[in-house]
């Protein structure tokens, strides 16, 4: 096994792999700076929830919450419903990532949010921690620089540039789903799937539910669907590696 | 209701936000799942990627137009294998462009 400590290259192929993450973010975190601020929080507030949480989602919810006068339970409960969908991408991230041992898997974990789920999902072939920690690293410090300078800004945006920046991490998510559609059209059809049933269950079941059972859902299908002796992910697999 | 402390309550957010993220590195420890759940949990990133988007990017504009412009020009710059950071900054470009004609 390799010595992951000291693996340099590893590390600069995840901040590599973040670079359109970390770009995505800025929007994001600008936005939620600009909204603390509003929200009654004060400088060190606004940066300390985006340190702790590091939960996009989350913490948009929060500022709802603590400016409609929630109480702190009620958020706090909220939060966990949000983040359930964690528990399913760790799960599969962990059948990914190679090596490491409980220590390292207990602090890269703090860092696997949405979007950095999607960037690992989409390498090829196995990740390893040191990979994770640059991912991470980028991520974190985009989305705390952001979230600073979004509180800073104060004034805003201007409009047009706020409404289209919300678009970014969208056009994340696409940029990275579309590489492994080319690869095997069975991926379409699981996302297409997952995203049907998701936008279904939304009627009557809250975000955070929603997503967790379409996504297992549409995942259960696939396999029916496409069997196991193939990999239709064609990523990951030490069954069939076609790169 | 005041929140007093709400250095607490980031505290408790982030317990809530770390602990689903890390339990299955913890839970599942050294397990070798079958091949179906392998596979299951192979094809659940592609899910939850498409369950990320959809609906949501419908809903981030009262204009579903927007999203629905917005993800053609995303998928279409990834089909043709540009980079994904381009593709990010490349679909803002056209949707600045888009909000400013309509």
């Amino acid at each position: 096994m390799a010595n992951y400590q000291l693996n340099l290259d590893d590390s600069l192929r995840g901040i590599r792999s973040a670079i359109g993450l970390g770009i995505g973010y800025v929007p994001i975190g600008v936005t939620y700076g600009l909204l603390a601020r509003t929200g009654g929080l004060n400088f060190l507030e606004t940066l300390a929830m985006s340190l702790m949480v590091f939960a996009g989602a989350s913490q948009f919810i929060a500022l709802n919450l603590i400016s409609t006068g929630v109480g702190p339970v009620q958020i706090v409960f909220t939060v966990f419903m949000v983040n359930l969908r964690h528990f399913l991408m760790s799960t599969s991230l962990r059948e990914k990532i190679d090596g490491g041992n409980k220590m390292l898997e207990m602090i890269y974990s703090f860092g696997i949010t949405d979007e950095t789920f999607a960037v690992a999902s989409v390498e090829d072939g196995e990740v390893n921690p040191p990979y994770m920690f640059g991912l991470n690293l980028v991520a974190y410090v985009s989305w705390a620089a952001s979230s600073g300078a979004g509180y800073l800004l104060g004034g805003g945006l201007p409009t047009v540039l706020q409404e289209s920046l919300s678009i970014a991490l969208y056009a994340l998510f696409i940029g990275l789903l579309v590489p492994s559609v080319k690869r095997n059209s069975g991926v379409l059809v699981i996302a297409s799937l997952a995203g049907g049933l998701n936008s279904g269950l939304r009627l009557v079941l809250s975000p955070g539910w929603s997503i967790v059972i379409g996504s297992l859902i549409a995942a259960v299908a696939g396999t029916l669907i496409f069997g196991t002796k193939v990999d239709t992910t064609g990523n990951g697999s030490d069954l069939n590696e076609d790169r | 209701m005041k929140i007093d402390n709400l250095f607490l309550l980031f505290a408790a957010m982030m317990a809530v936000t770390y602990i689903p993220r890390m339990l299955p590195f913890v839970l599942f420890g050294d397990v070798e799942f079958p091949p179906f759940i392998r596979n299951v949990l192979q094809n659940l990133r592609y899910a939850i990627l498409g369950g990320l988007i959809l609906p949501g990017i419908l809903l981030i504009n009262e204009d579903p137009a927007f999203g629905v412009i917005g993800g053609t020009v995303a998928f279409i710059l990834a089909y043709l294998d540009i980079d994904v950071v381009f593709v990010v900054t490349g679909t803002i470009g056209v949707m600045a462009l888009y909000t400013l004609a309509v």
